[in-house]
């Protein structure tokens, strides 16, 4: 990693760029509430954040990111449509020996706009690509929005596509999910024993969680037991969906084929290829650009749409840059307001190592 | 010197001691009864040092003690990647303990973490807060839960009693140690089926970041002959 000095002016080269393309420039407290932090990403963030205590605003985080105080400064007090760039220091603890910082700078780069979202994946996007261009890296993309369409697609019960987009960012349970509702493995006994019990509680209950509610989960435990399982080729083509990589142009036609068995995918790959449209017309090259369905699926994100990020050749390097599209983050900070947002961030440390190695 | 930390009090100094005499080596509180301090027959070149079993840890990681003799909960809870900071060396056979993560035995709906996993969000959903789980083994239960991909749950703080949490509403399941499970029943309480997080024993661990060149070193050597560990000690 290069030195701070050298990182820092990286940093200010980029800034400067995103400033140039439009942005208005934004602070963000170093200090952030954890109780924020913790609702949206859950306990994981703890593993990555450094968290302290205040003495009259109780738990706080050393920043982990800057979306989360950007999107909430927006929803507060922002114009329509908006366009914010920042710098600064973030802060992730690592849990294990390794050459990652712990501490580093990123700079971003954030769109508001509820015009044309197509448009405003392709305009970050180029923007990067065209900042990261001399470092010659490997970019990736994908589209959550489809995965997620697909979900809500499924011919089966709302309890089971809700369970599903819940875990659509953790690969193994929503995996393990899908198998579980598609019949494919069996339940546990503990599972039979409940329905075929009385439903007498079997000790007094303690704590919080009423007996209503729990009948209400045995209630839609039975209903689960009674309902069909998902249809084999719906799991199937799921799993065609997650497993779909390749050039762009190539993965839009396998889409547009998966489409015939899933329909409710279609609106979000229409969306797909009105901004590869918008991508080439802002010069990507889109007939090379490598599109993973299943890219953007690691905890502690929050993006529902566009995801991208620019990768060097050594893959034990983190990511020199990476974003997307988190329109639900923006309802869920929001409080009860909502806005399209896409953005993304670069870390300058590592791209100043890449641009300034032999 | 090489230093040899055990537990300073009770049970697990008294089947530690027997552990090394089994062995041929007699570890033996100096002076009063009240004295922190040890002797060590049978070895050249080892001095006892009587510490708290959860200090131990810490004491390894600082290579300030060579060998020390610890649960391997502790270490595991107390140790960020603790196998890069301390090394294995002999399972000792007691000090049994399981961390397990209990639930109301009155949840009919709930024996599995995928169960606590769908009660998290409806619990959210019912109460806008996330379940919390009252533990001590902070690091040891996250790990678990984030390994199985539980979701909307949050860990809050319990140093003793942990499980009287639930009935004292400030918990609606506990992470905790248990060997018989008398406790978890009489407050009402079961284990999931999946939900056990670390068998923990009594374990002799050695210290990376120890000083291993000279006297103990050779200590080392002479004692490993006794205790049939392995030939190095990291």
């Amino acid at each position: 990693m290069a030195e701070k000095a050298a990182a820092r002016a990286e940093a200010d080269r980029l800034y400067a760029a995103f400033l140039a393309a439009g942005a208005m420039p934004v602070e963000a407290d170093i200090l952030q509430p954890a109780e924020v932090l913790l609702d949206l990403y859950g306990e994981d963030i703890r593993a990555r954040a450094y968290v302290t205590q205040d003495p009259l605003r109780g738990e706080m985080m050393l920043r982990p990111d800057f979306t989360v105080p950007v999107v909430q400064m927006h929803m507060t007090h922002g114009a329509e449509p908006a366009r914010y760039a920042y710098r600064g220091e973030v802060f992730r603890k690592q849990e294990h020996i390794s050459e990652r910082k712990s501490e580093y700078f990123q700079v971003g780069f954030e769109v508001f706009d509820r015009e044309n979202p197509s448009a405003a994946d392709a305009e970050v996007f180029a923007l990067f690509a065209d900042l990261l261009a001399p470092a010659g890296l490997r970019a990736a993309t994908g589209d959550m929005a489809i995965l997620m369409a697909a979900v809500r697609g499924l011919k089966t019960l709302d309890s089971r596509k809700a369970a599903l987009l819940r875990h659509v960012w953790r690969p193994a349970r929503f995996t393990r999910l899908l198998e579980r509702f598609g019949g494919l493995v069996p339940q546990p006994e503990s599972r039979q024993r409940l329905l075929e019990g009385t439903g007498i509680l079997p000790a007094p209950l303690v704590g919080l969680r009423s007996e209503a509610e729990i009948a209400a989960r045995i209630a839609v435990i039975r209903a689960d037991a009674a309902a069909p399982p998902i249809s084999a080729e719906e799991v199937g083509m799921i799993e065609d969906l997650l497993n779909l990589s390749g050039p762009s142009p190539e993965a839009l036609t396998r889409l547009r084929a998966l489409e015939t068995g899933l329909p409710a995918i279609g609106p979000a790959v229409d969306r797909m290829e009105t901004r590869l449209d918008a991508l080439a017309r802002r010069g990507i090259a889109v007939g090379a650009l490598e599109f993973e369905a299943s890219h953007g699926r690691t905890t502690l994100e929050y993006y529902d749409g566009f995801v991208f990020s620019f990768h060097a050749a050594d893959p034990a390097l983190p990511p020199v840059a990476s974003g997307g599209r988190y329109d639900a983050l923006t309802a869920v900070l929001g409080q009860g307001r909502s806005i399209p947002a896409v953005g993304g961030v670069i870390r300058p440390g590592l791209l100043a190592d890449l641009l300034g190695a032999p | 010197m090489l230093k040899l930390g055990v537990p300073s009090k009770g049970r697990l100094m008294e089947q530690c001691f027997d552990w090394f005499a089994t062995r041929g080596v007699r570890l033996a509180r100096s002076g009063s009864d009240r004295e922190y301090a040890g002797a060590v027959d049978g070895v050249e070149g080892v001095e006892l040092v009587l510490l708290s079993a959860g200090e131990i840890p810490r004491e390894l990681s600082a290579g300030r003690i060579h060998l020390g003799v610890t649960g391997s909960d502790l270490i595991r809870d107390k140790l960020a990647d603790w196998s890069s900071q301390v090394a294995e060396l002999a399972p000792m056979g007691f000090g049994h303990a399981d961390l397990v993560i209990a639930v109301p035995a009155a949840w009919i709906d709930v024996s599995t973490l995928d169960d606590l996993d769908a009660v998290a969000a409806a619990f959210r959903q019912a109460h806008g807060q996330r379940l919390r789980i009252a533990t001590k083994y902070h690091r040891l239960v996250r790990d678990f839960l984030t390994r199985h991909e539980i979701a909307d749950y949050q860990l809050v703080d319990s140093q003793g009693a942990t499980e009287g949490t639930v009935k004292n509403l400030t918990a609606e399941a506990i992470a905790d140690i248990t060997s018989s499970g008398e406790t978890l029943r009489a407050n009402h309480l079961k284990i999931l089926d999946d939900g056990l997080v670390h068998q923990s024993q009594a374990t002799l661990f050695a210290a990376r970041a120890a000083d291993w060149s000279g006297v103990a070193g050779r200590a080392y050597q002479a004692l490993a002959a006794r205790l049939g560990t392995a030939p190095r000690p990291v």
